[in-house]
């Protein structure tokens, strides 16, 4: 298996406040990855990092590479909206756009040129589990959704541009336990053509659907290492003491 | 205090803020209906049909004409006029100091936009009459430029203020986290802009051209300096015309009391306000359409 996605001695710094200290890490294809750590150890900005979302930032600096495959993502050559259609991005809050639920998948769609007659449409609906629910309603405003659908109405607009990679940024932390758990499925079932980086904050989910762990404390990486291996035994003390909830 | 003071002057106050509540009602009440029954008087001696479609407004000839078309005709192009310029440059000026501006550009900007909002209407005639009319005259080969294009101008440049302000309210409360949705799939910032940012603002870019609408409608010195006042039926921006609300306040003060003439001017004054209500109505139409995709 080869590396698809991978950090290069990344710093990352705000003005004064430096939030990632040389993080090297790499994500292989068609696994899911899990981001774990406390709150403000930089796994956000880390995940944010790989579609150059740093850039509405205006005091960001960034340092060291991101590699998608052999493309350096912070070269000045490449668009930052080609990137951005490479590797998709699913937000914390579900964001669905004031559209229609059709819309919102043909916005992405649209602006990319690429098709989005009904099929298209349809076809990432059914990717995301949410076209049985939707189908009669694809003209309804997608705020009327509930919370779960509206996030699944987010992954699919990720999904239907067909993107090699989809970072999901602690997607199920405003849902209720059932559509999280639709949504855990949703993305287990996903790495089969995706290669998928999660944030989260809970660590039973990491362990229902991550193939690996990533262990960050304080803008460096801890940790890494197959997701059985970091919950069962992990090899730093630091790893052990959250994981166990000792502190974070 | 005791509890039981403080309860009564509680009361007091609910009942003094009640009263303030209902005075403004009634000020709205009284005036609407001091309009209509003045103009009800008035459309005992003039046909109403004649009132709107009338082509000639020209009360104090031998046999008087009160046909208000010319008027409203005036108003509207006027008005037209000011929206057609004063649109594009608001929501231009509003869209780049909410999204592209610097903090810096953005610090100086805004305070000098609400300046210009200050500059006494009286002012902006003044500089219609001196500056602007003459530009006009020479770009367009006229003998003058004390014309509807001249109105339209001056009015735009008032009702920018208004619109720039609240259309940059409206930009800048789009929730950012439909612009980072807008980027995720891979949108420039112009297509973000366009097709995102502006829709999800739409209902406070209208009401923002909405109450640009009633500035304009409403503006009476500027436009009754700086337009010529011929009552007759404009056929061009470069026509003078003659507004309604230029109309009443040359001839309230020289009109006898309460006779025809009189009359028909509180008959332009409600058919004015009913124009201004339409175009608050329109804007509340429009921002509950767009509100539907808000919810919650």
């Amino acid at each position: 298996m080869k590396s698809k996605l991978s950090a290069e001695n990344l710093s990352i710094s705000f003005g004064t406040k430096q939030v990632l200290k040389q993080i090297n890490v790499s994500f292989q294809e068609n696994e899911i990855t899990a981001l774990i750590g406390p709150s403000g150890c930089g796994k956000s900005t880390l995940l944010r990092s790989f579609n150059r979302m740093h850039d509405l930032s205006p005091d960001a600096k960034i340092e060291g590479a991101i590699k998608l495959e052999d493309l350096d993502l912070y070269s000045k050559a490449v668009p930052v909206t080609e990137i951005r259609k490479r590797i998709g991005m699913v937000f914390q809050k579900a964001n669905p756009f004031p559209k229609s639920i059709y819309d919102n998948i043909a916005y992405g769609l649209r602006i990319n040129n690429l098709p989005h007659d009904k099929s298209v449409i349809e076809k990432a609906l059914r990717e995301a589990f949410l076209w049985e629910e939707v189908k009669n309603d694809l003209k309804m405003p997608a705020t009327r959704l509930s919370g779960g659908q509206q996030q699944r109405l987010c992954i699919a607009r990720a999904v239907a541009l067909r993107p090699e990679v989809i970072l999901m940024d602690e997607p199920c932390s405003a849902l209720d336990p059932v559509s999280t758990l639709k949504i855990e499925e949703l993305i287990s079932h996903l790495k089969t053509n995706y290669t998928i980086v999660i944030v989260t904050h809970n660590m039973q989910q990491a362990q229902r659907i991550a193939d690996k762990t990533v262990f960050m404390y304080l803008g460096e990486v801890k940790e890494e290492g197959p997701t059985q291996q970091i919950f069962q035994n992990p090899h730093h003390e630091m790893t052990a003491n959250y994981i166990n909830g000792q502190f974070g | 205090m005791k509890y039981k003071s403080r309860l009564s002057l509680d009361l007091c106050f609910k009942y003094i803020f009640k009263a303030t509540g209902l005075m403004v009602l009634a000020l709205l009440g009284g005036i609407l209906a001091m309009l209509v029954y003045n103009s009800f008087s008035f459309f005992l001696d003039v046909k109403p049909l004649d009132f709107i479609t009338g082509m000639e407004w020209n009360p104090t000839a031998n046999n008087p004409k009160y046909g208000m078309l010319p008027l409203i005709l005036s108003t509207t192009l006027v008005t037209f006029g000011a929206m057609l310029i004063a649109i594009p440059l608001g929501i231009g000026t509003a869209a780049y100091i909410a999204d592209y501006a610097s903090p810096r550009v953005k610090n100086i900007l805004k305070p000098t936009i609400e300046m210009l909002a200050a500059i006494p209407s009286v002012v902006i005639g003044f500089l219609g009459i001196v500056v602007v009319s003459p530009g006009i005259a020479n770009m367009a080969d006229l003998s003058n430029g004390l014309n509807a294009l001249n109105g339209a101008i001056l009015l735009a440049v008032m009702a920018l203020p208004t619109i720039i302000t609240v259309a940059e309210d409206a930009i800048h409360a789009v929730p950012k986290t439909y612009k980072e949705a807008s980027y995720g799939v891979g949108a420039t910032k112009w297509q973000t802009l366009r097709k995102v940012v502006i829709p999800a603002a739409a209902p406070g870019i209208i009401a923002a051209v909405m109450l640009g609408v009633g500035r304009a409608i409403g503006e009476t010195m500027t436009v009754l300096m700086a337009t010529g006042n011929a009552s007759i039926i404009p056929s061009g921006f470069f026509d003078s015309v003659k507004t309604m609300t230029a109309t009443i306040a040359i001839e309230m003060g020289e009109v006898p009391y309460q006779t025809t003439h009189y009359y028909a001017l509180y008959a332009l004054a409600t058919v004015l306000f009913l124009m201004t209500l339409i175009a608050n109505m329109l804007g509340e139409y429009f921002i509950n359409r767009f509100r539907k995709y808000h919810a919650v």
